[in-house]
């Protein structure tokens, strides 16, 4: 009887240790580093805004990002020029998904749609990997594929920097065969940045939520205290 | 007598008297007051296991005054607005970034949506163990029963409004399942959709039932599920009536004021539980993915099906049972059966006051059967849980019908095993452990 608990309880376990995935690369960066959210909201606006769109969120929000509104305006707004305006795509859903074969989803609140159950943080390390992963496959219609996303429909947008990469069919891993104008450290951290930039952007108040968490927090702990007390005051002669 | 009631108050509607007289000659307010507080006698051995039925009051209102803020800015519209974003779903995210302290109001909102069932779970493993639904309290224990199956209904109702995938795909697998039954089942669920699919006419009478039809008949039942437990009286952990034995002023010895005994100590209670509440609020508000599940952060999309549906944990016992019966019977689909299975595995409580056919109702002098019954039902509803939140693999098919069978054998095997046991003497009166 007891041995068929036990395997009763380690049953799910064995069935969960059967699901197989892409390794990720873990996201190293944080979203208190303001200086990090800045350089990946400039990447994000130069790069991604293009095609993506990140409708829930708007403009002036980025100044919680320690910017000025004239910061906010000259740098990083080219699509719209109301402050107040959301950071909607210029592009039209329709002729994006003759282009691309898919309309590219908003990435507001990707970062958070991309977690996993049981690991939240999961989103941050699949961006991570994923916007490092692209290499050059000639059957792919836009030239690319990536070793997360297979036969994703996005481009590599940002060749550029990082440069091509080739699957070595061998060792099945990439290899720059055109080097970028960053060299592969750099270009990890300014994917971090922006990745960074992205988990800060699913959530732009999460910083103040954990700092007013530890006040309710250390408020109900002190009424504890006080409750607790007044509980014992009046139990004090039940028996 | 109504003569008398006014002899006694001197009210005549004037300002000169006593506004409480004047309240009482007319409701009654210090009549309630003593009947349900500070003359109800509550036994004086309640122990932690007897926190969470004013906790599950406590997240109800939660749940009612965040929920009232929330429909001020929320849309329940299905169309989709100039980014191509449908309204319903994008008014949520406008109430977590643009609603002052929407955020706030929204966690506390879906967060209180799960801490309802982990208080009610516990609430109802309270009566189980304590034997609380036997006789005299048979009824308060079917309007629990009462209130947990519109709790889920609620719950399921309230989970489309979003409108995110898994809202989505959650509510078309659940409606679909109405399909199986025979003769009326399509009828049925194309009424309850009120389309041929999903769609806006689906989250517009959801968010009518979830904010009108379901929150007002949960009120109800909870108001006569407590009504009826103050005619009987409370249970306690010895499963001893302390209406039994009373002093000379006909109140029972083992007895105490609610108020304010139990109100003091249920601050107590409300304190702490707020503390985790606030943990996973403030820290945590995906609940590690199972309380907010991340696929709900994509908008419905009714062409792209997710590679995995799965219901929210507060539903993937039943979800795992109704999965578990794969076989045809009588010419009539599995899912059929699997769905008249998921009904029964619910409904089934409701019969626990005349499946128990034990001579004593605690748990404390029951033998070794109750518990390792209890204790086997128990491990069965976790797994059953968890195998609901995977996919479907061949191993945990079998499993959660290993499961799904020792579930209901628990119920229908009660009149036996519940006579069977060895009892030990049930003191005469409550002990303070």
């Amino acid at each position: 009887m007891k041995k068929f608990l036990i395997a009763l309880l380690f049953a799910p376990l064995m069935a969960f240790a059967s699901g197989g995935n892409v390794h990720l690369d873990k996201w190293p960066g944080s979203v208190s580093d303001k200086a990090a959210l800045q350089n990946g909201a400039k990447l994000f606006v130069n790069y991604c805004l293009n095609c993506h769109g990140a409708s829930y969120m708007r403009y002036k929000n980025l100044m919680d990002l320690g910017l000025t509104e004239q910061q906010v305006k000259d740098n990083l707004m080219f699509t719209s020029d109301k402050i107040g305006g959301l950071m909607a795509v210029a592009a039209r859903s329709d002729e994006q998904k003759l282009w691309f074969g898919a309309t590219p989803p908003d990435l507001t609140i990707l970062a958070r749609a991309r977690g996993e159950a049981g690991n939240a943080g999961a989103g941050a390390d699949w961006l991570y990997t994923y916007l490092r992963s692209f290499y050059r496959d000639p059957n792919r219609p836009t030239g690319w594929n990536n070793v997360v996303f297979e036969n994703v429909g996005m481009p590599h947008i940002l060749y550029g920097l990082q440069g091509q990469q080739v699957m070595n069919h061998e060792t099945h891993k990439l290899e720059i065969a055109v080097p970028g104008t960053m060299p592969p450290a750099e270009y990890d951290k300014a994917i971090s940045d922006l990745v960074g930039f992205m988990v800060w952007m699913g959530e732009p108040q999460q910083e103040f939520r954990r700092t007013l968490g530890m006040f309710v927090l250390a408020f109900l702990g002190l009424l504890f205290v006080v409750a607790y007390a007044l509980k014992k005051e009046y139990w004090k002669d039940i028996h | 007598m109504a003569g008398g009631t006014f002899e006694k108050y001197k009210s005549d509607g004037s300002l000169g008297g006593n506004l409480l007289e004047w309240v009482d000659a007319r409701f009654p307010a210090t009549s309630m007051w003593k009947g349900h507080l500070s003359e109800y006698y509550a036994p004086k051995n309640f122990n932690f296991w007897y926190f969470f039925g004013s906790l599950a009051l406590l997240v109800l209102v939660i749940q009612i005054v965040t929920g009232i803020f929330l429909v001020m800015h929320y849309k329940p519209d299905a169309a989709l607005n100039a980014n191509g974003v449908p309204i319903a779903f994008a008014s949520v995210e406008y109430i977590m970034r643009d609603v002052p302290g929407g955020w706030l109001i929204r966690y506390m909102h879906s967060t209180g949506a799960s801490a309802f069932f982990i208080v009610v779970y516990l609430h109802m493993f309270r009566g189980l163990i304590y034997g609380s639904y036997r006789k005299p309290r048979e009824l308060t224990w079917l309007f629990g029963v009462g209130i947990f199956l519109v709790l889920m209904g609620e719950a399921f109702f309230g989970y489309l409004l979003p409108w995110g995938q898994m809202s989505f795909w959650g509510a078309q697998v659940i409606v679909n399942l109405f399909g199986a039954i025979p003769v009326i089942g399509n009828d049925l669920s194309i009424i309850i959709r009120g389309d041929f699919v999903v769609g806006d006419a689906t989250l517009n009478r959801f968010f009518s039932f979830h904010v009108i039809a379901f929150p007002l008949v949960l009120i109800g039942l909870v108001a006569a599920h407590v009504l009826a437990l103050h005619e009987t009286g409370s249970n306690n952990p010895d499963g001893v009536e302390i209406k039994a034995n009373k002093d000379e002023n006909g109140i029972p010895r083992d007895g105490i004021p609610f108020h304010p005994y139990y109100t003091v100590k249920d601050i107590v209670g409300v304190v702490v539980f707020l503390m985790v509440f606030s943990a996973v609020m403030f820290f945590a508000p995906e609940g590690g993915g199972y309380f907010l599940e991340t696929p709900n952060f994509y908008p419905a999309d009714p062409l792209k099906t997710p590679p995995h549906i799965a219901p929210v944990w507060y539903f993937t016992p039943f979800y795992s049972i109704l999965r578990a019966v794969v076989w045809n019977f009588f010419g009539l689909d599995a899912k059929f059966w699997g769905v008249v299975a998921m009904g029964a595995s619910v409904v089934i409580f409701a019969f626990l006051p005349w499946l128990d056919r034990s001579p004593v109702k605690s748990i404390r002098y029951r033998g070794p059967i109750t518990k390792v019954m209890i204790t086997i039902f128990v491990i069965c509803f976790f797994i059953l849980g968890y195998l609901g939140t995977l996919s479907p693999s061949p191993m945990g098919e079998l499993v959660s019908q290993v499961c799904s069978v020792f579930y209901f054998g628990f119920f229908l095997a009660m009149p036996w095993w519940s006579r069977m046991d060895k009892f030990k003497p049930v003191p005469e009166r409550v002990t303070m452990k």
